[in-house]
């Protein structure tokens, strides 16, 4: 009974790689087996935002081609037990799999752990058809901006289209005094707009860039908010009944958009 | 524009701007509609019902609600007050 989890936005650069990181080290802390998945074939990067790219032999590719067995891919996270990445090629590009290999690979998956998590490109082509091919629960990302929402919702549409259910939001790099000075779309604004339900609201933190440059997932920091926010998704994810974050002072926005969890 | 206005109009926070101007082009994507496609069908909607029955064009309201994900055309058409008794 384990679970394929896609994480795609449309636009770039919103956090979908951290967030694949840091739920991968966040649900292996509670003692899940997990594999995380970098689908983003020819710009890998979930390597070096879990610090694991010194250990990469076979990746992606090769399985798929059969140049090796899966669990030769299968990169293990010495920091957690059961925690382990499958790196993107490089060299090759996105055309080098296709969304029927991405089904096989994940049926495979199963029978390894309790939890593969799947970091899809930028886009709707390709790179994106395989990432959410195999997925049980897509988990759509995006930043409180225009263009990004507007991705976002366009993502959905043809998630609904493709019948691959309607996703969970995760709401990434909320500045709460941006929101509060109404300078910034709020969790409330964007869940009015996308009408999806909220998986997660992750606040901007600049711990984040820090925990990059070391190739340690931001979830490691469990002092940090931003931390602290993806360690709340993983608990969603298993099915925990978990408040949204108090980022602000007592009874302002967050409290409020903790009516949105209740639709889930 | 009224110096009402222009006052209004620079106080308007950017979170409101921003939530106003996807609200819109939301609706045009999701529906693959422009502002002008839908001007072209209430005019002819317009001419239609005005065969059968008399209405005031400028009355007229059709637009693209959102409920949730979904979408839907509504069409507000108030009768002229004699547009029964007169029925053609
Ligand atoms: N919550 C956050 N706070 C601050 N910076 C963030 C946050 N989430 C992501 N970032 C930064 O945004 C950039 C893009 O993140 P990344 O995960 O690579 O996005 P994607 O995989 O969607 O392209 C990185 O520089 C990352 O450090
Ligand atoms: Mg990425």
């Amino acid at each position: 009974m384990s679970e394929i989890i896609t994480i795609t936005s449309g636009k770039g650069g919103v956090g979908k790689t951290t967030a694949i990181a840091s739920l991968g080290i966040a649900l292996a802390s509670r003692g899940q087996k997990v594999v995380c998945v970098d689908g983003d074939i020819g710009l890998r990067n979930l390597d070096v935002i879990m610090g694991l790219e010194n250990r990469i032999v076979y990746d992606i590719v090769d399985v798929v081609e059969g140049r090796c067995r899966l669990r030769q891919a299968m990169i293990r996270d010495k920091r957690l037990p059961g925690l382990f990445l499958i790196p993107a090629a490089q060299t090759r590009d996105k055309m080098a799999v296709s969304p029927s290999d991405m089904m096989r690979l994940g049926d495979e998956l199963r029978h390894e752990v309790d939890w593969v998590l799947i970091d899809s490109p930028a886009g709707i082509e390709r790179g994106f058809k395989n990432a959410i091919a195999p997925a049980d629960r897509v988990l759509v990302l995006t930043n409180p901006e225009i263009s990004a929402v507007r991705d976002a919702d366009r993502v959905i549409g043809i998630l609904e289209a493709e019948e691959k259910g309607t996703p969970s939001l995760i709401l990434n790099r909320v500045n709460p005094g941006m929101v509060k000075r109404q300078e910034m779309l709020s969790p409330d604004d964007v869940l009015d707009l996308l009408a999806i339900d909220l998986i997660g609201v992750v606040p901007e933190d600049q711990s984040v860039l820090i925990a990059a440059n070391r190739g340690a997932p931001i979830a490691l920091d469990k002092e940090s908010r931003a931390g602290q926010a993806f360690h709340n998704i993983a608990a969603r994810l298993m099915g925990e009944d978990i408040p949204f974050m108090d980022l602000e002072e007592k009874g302002g926005l967050w409290s409020r958009i903790s009516k949105f969890a209740g639709r889930n | 524009m009224s110096f009402f206005k222009r006052m209004t109009r620079s106080k308007k926070k950017s979170a409101q701007s921003a939530k106003e101007r996807l609200q819109l082009v939301l609706t045009h994507d999701r529906t693959d509609m422009t502002p002008a496609q839908l001007d072209a069908l209430k005019d002819e909607l317009i001419e239609v019902i005005s065969r059968h029955i008399d209405i005031d064009p400028d009355a007229v309201n059709i637009d693209i609600a959102r409920e949730g994900r979904e979408q839907r055309l509504i069409a507000d058409i108030p009768l002229k007050a004699n547009a029964r008794r007169r029925g053609r």
